[in-house]
């Protein structure tokens, strides 16, 4: 197969930042492409800085190089400029590792992890000259898959996918990879198309989009149903019991020019019990496994040894939980003591004086700023969303970071939460207000700043059956903030425009009917709608119209109980009843503690597939209540839908 | 002790910008434990100084850089086979050619270095065609061009900044669009004159093509030499036709 490499180099002079067109990077793999070889594309629908970090892909990347029967090489979204250049030449969409044109693959793979990339997903699929539509691709097309958080619900994407995959991908892959095989030895004949997906729906964790029927009465979606017998009526997801079986990436890629994220990356452990009820990830990726301490230190000496870098990230959705933490962070701190210096970066920082007790050890140098996520302003609305931080936790862990040197502190909020009252939200500009003095007694001039985003309910959540606030409700919210702090010395206040969270929310929730939505907007030229200076609500707004799509029905109707849900031939494990009891006892403001160190609540992460957490201590860290050993009784009753931000729709 | 390092940058490689090969340097030096000192303070930084930036995308036989390397360590550092210990460390298309040290009183290379040797394509030319264009060029007194500075167009004359250009033949046949190769020394001092900008000086302006800074020069005393000579460690060339 030629590469597209000639005709490609003299464009690139004529574009902002080459250098994520020629990949090169120290860790990249020189695929042997063949006849008996499953050649994969793994994609990233957004930039090369934004995609190449993406984790998912870099340890199937190497699981699949490392597998004798596949090759993969990797793809991302050519930017704007030279999208233009290509399709004006009419030069495909290539892999970065040899340059061949995305056609020339078996499969084309895509991470999913943001609404918004949906409508590059089209725009990639259309460059590598394959028809966006699955059912008007012929045996010559290559497959079109996707994974990632988004795959949960795949319905508003689901007539533009061939196969759909849940959860952990490392042993899904291979099996994916030994049926993809015997379809492309076999010739991909005339026909053998929809053969190769349906044996493909046989595997666990495998979702094919066109082996089911949808059946709508009137505007409700009243069933998901298989079109054969052999096609399972609900797709569970995959999930790998042992993470120590998993060290990967072993060779993370070192990109050449700089993207987010630019460090060596260390995954300590997967899923989290917090049971934060708007997180979606908490709850997709239970139950909780840990790397053993020991495959870590392995994994990060290496790492940095090979990579140069140095920096290095413990990465997880709450690392401050991982098992002798402490230990570990001291351990890596000692091993390079020797050495240039190296800093350990804990993504997400628990919110007591604890974890500022841990981000003084490993950050010794470069002591600026400090970022927690309360999430809320109030404890009423923290017991509601599970988030289980007093107040009193926010201000030691705010009381130690001033007092160990730094000197700006930012706070994470939501807003347009469920029974969320403007008190609620006027809470969070107390709090930053409180923190500013507590810092006071350390610094001349201390810094708060409270970052507010819009909240978006998600599949798979006690929040799915959330109707979210309008767009005009959290701007509304944004300006009650703002204008609450205007006088308030050292504190600031950022927001995330909340124009997006409309056609977020539509895609979060939607169902099949919403793709024609993003189709539309793909060809009207919406593209990278994930980057503010892109996104257009307008283009989105008359699409809808267009279609006959009702946003306020979508995105701000809350659902019922026994309202089918888009995704409920779909599972991540968790009981449906579950989440529901999860739902009214966030409504009567009763918190959950983690499960992790008190009894099961059969959430059904782990009993449903007969694994376990993996925890190496059985005991909640020290410090802090984090949802541990406290008075979890007191209630007040609120009513949700008096306060509900629209009228429940048809 | 202080030590300049020179090296080649040729291939897809040329499209990294000058930001992004400071990066892969600090990885590279890293990961061959070559002791580098670093800068006290709150971010300490390796001690690095580059030589004159090349623009991305253009291709080169000759960049340079200068290490502080810690005391004592930096005196057992092997500075004979750094060459081969640092290139595999570094992305595939740069190849360090020569390593030797320098004293701490030199001046720095953006001082140092004065002229520099380009060998530059231009695609949809005739070598005869090309000929003309470097004849008209050079028996010019001025060369008046337009120059973006602070946002405020300032008049300049890049005439004095050109000091001698020749056409070499047709583009070799790997050059990913066909015309005429010539040769130009430029000044970088008191101002430097870019490719782009003597291309778009020519009556009618030419297209870039591929672009390669073959030479850097120090000029003492009318002498010219290279920072370091390309031949300075026993190792072979870069291959001129490298990707």
């Amino acid at each position: 197969m030629n590469d597209v490499w000639p005709q490609l180099e003299p464009l690139l002079s004529k574009v902002a930042k080459p250098a994520r067109y020629i990949g090169l990077e120290d860790g990249a793999r020189t695929p042997h492409h063949a006849a008996d070889k499953v050649a994969w594309l793994l994609s990233y629908p957004d930039t090369y800085e934004i995609g190449l970090p993406n984790q998912g892909l870099q340890i199937l990347y190497e699981i699949l190089n490392e597998n004798p029967h596949a090759v993969a090489e990797r793809a991302y979204a050519p930017w704007t400029d030279l999208e233009g250049l290509l399709r004006d030449r009419n030069i495909p969409l290539f892999s970065l590792d040899t340059h061949r044109p995305a056609s020339a693959f078996d499969l084309i793979g895509f991470n999913l992890s943001a609404e918004l990339t949906y409508t590059n997903l089209l725009n990639m699929v259309d460059l590598a000259g394959v028809p966006v539509r699955s059912a008007e691709r012929r045996p010559e097309h290559p497959l079109i898959v996707a994974g990632g958080h988004c795959t949960y619900n795949p319905e508003p994407i689901a007539d533009f996918l061939d196969i759909v995959v849940l959860g952990d991908g490392e042993e899904v892959i291979t099996e994916i990879n030994e049926v993809v095989r015997d379809w492309k030895m076999s010739g991909r004949t005339e026909g053998s198309r929809e053969n190769v997906l349906r044996e493909l729906s046989h595997i666990v964790g495998v979702y094919v989009p066109s082996m089911y029927d949808v059946t709508y009465e009137g505007a409700d979606l009243v069933a998901v149903t298989p079109r054969f017998s052999d096609v399972p009526e609900r797709v569970e997801k995959r999930t790998v019991a042992d993470l120590a079986e998993f060290p990967y990436p072993k060779t993370q890629l070192v990109p050449i020019t700089e993207v987010v994220h630019d460090r060596l990356n260390v995954e300590v452990f997967r899923g989290c019990t917090r049971g934060c009820r708007f997180c979606q990830a908490g709850m997709i990726t239970r139950p909780v496994r840990e790397r053993p301490a020991e495959q870590v230190r392995t994994m990060v000496e290496e790492g940095l040894r090979r990579t140069g870098y140095d920096e290095v990230a413990l990465t997880s959705l709450s690392t401050a939980d991982f098992s002798g933490i402490e230990k570990l962070v001291g351990d890596i701190v000692k091993s390079t003591d020797d050495g240039p210096p190296v800093s350990v970066s804990l993504p997400s920082l628990r919110v007591d004086a604890f974890g500022v007790g841990i981000a003084t050890q490993i950050q010794r140098a470069r002591r600026t700023g400090l970022t927690f996520a309360p999430e809320a302003g109030t404890w009423r609305m923290r017991q509601v969303i599970n988030k289980l931080i007093r107040e009193e936790d926010l201000y030691s862990a705010v009381e130690a970071a001033y007092s160990n040197g730094w000197r700006r502190v930012k706070l994470y909020f939501l807003t347009g939460l469920p029974t969320e009252i403007d008190e609620d939200t006027l809470g969070i500009a107390e709090l930053a207000r409180n923190c500013v003095e507590l810092g006071k007694a350390h610094t001349k001039s201390p810094s708060v700043t409270a970052s507010v985003g819009g909240f978006v309910p998600k599949p798979f959540t006690p929040f799915q059956w959330f109707g979210q606030n309008t767009v005009e409700e959290l701007r509304r919210k944004i300006n009650l903030l703002r204008d609450d702090t205007r006088k308030s010395h050292g504190v600031q206040v950022k927001w995330h425009d909340p124009k997006a969270t409309l056609v977020e929310g539509i895609m979060s929730r939607g169902d099949r009917r919403v793709g024609v939505v993003i189709e539309e907007v793909w060809r009207q030229g919406g593209t990278f709608q994930e980057w503010n200076e892109r996104f257009d609500l307008e283009l989105w707004t008359n699409a809808m119209a267009a279609h006959g799509i009702d946003p306020d029905w979508y995105a701000y109707r809350h659902r019922t109980e026994h309202e089918v849900l888009p995704w409920d031939h779909l599972s991540a494990g968790l009981h449906k009843d579950f989440l529901w009891q999860d739902w009214r006892d966030s409504l009567a403001e009763v918190g959950l503690p983690d499960c992790r160190w008190t009894p099961c609540y059969d959430c059904g992460a782990c009993t449903g597939y007969s694994i376990e957490h993996i925890v190496a201590s059985a005991t909640p860290p020290a410090g802090g209540s984090q949802g541990t050993g406290q008075d979890l009784s007191r209630s007040v009753p609120v009513t949700l839908l008096g306060r509900a931000p629209v009228v429940v729709g048809s | 002790m202080r030590i300049r390092v020179r090296y080649s940058k040729l291939g897809k490689i040329r499209f990294s910008s000058h930001r992004d090969m400071a990066r892969c340097w600090e990885r590279a030096l890293r990961r061959a434990e070559v002791p580098v000192s670093i800068t006290e303070g709150f971010s300490p930084r390796p001690k690095i100084h580059f030589g004159l930036a090349l623009s991305t995308s253009h291709e080169s036989l000759g960049e340079y850089l200068d290490i502080d390397l810690q005391e004592p360590e930096g005196s057992s550092v092997d500075l004979e086979t750094l060459p081969e210990r640092l290139t595999p460390f570094l992305p595939q298309g740069v190849v360090v050619e020569a390593v030797s040290v320098i004293e701490r009183s030199e001046l720095s290379l953006q001082e140092a270095v004065t002229v520099c040797t380009w060998l530059i394509e231009v695609p949809g030319v005739s070598p005869e065609q090309l000929e003309i264009d470097v004849r008209t060029m050079l028996d010019a007194t001025t060369l008046p061009v337009i120059r973006e500075r602070k946002g405020k167009k300032v008049n300049d004359d890049i005439r004095s900044g050109i000091i001698d250009l020749r056409v070499i033949g047709a583009t070799p046949s790997d050059a990913p669009e066909q015309g005429a190769v010539f040769e130009a020394e430029l000044a970088t001092q008191p101002r430097s004159v870019r490719p782009a900008e003597l291309l778009a000086a020519f009556d009618p302006p030419r297209n870039e093509g591929r672009v390669r800074r073959t030479h850097q020069w120090i000029i003492t005393d009318g002498a010219r030499r290279e920072p370091i000579p390309a031949h300075a460690t026993a190792r072979a060339p870069a291959q001129a036709g490298a990707r």
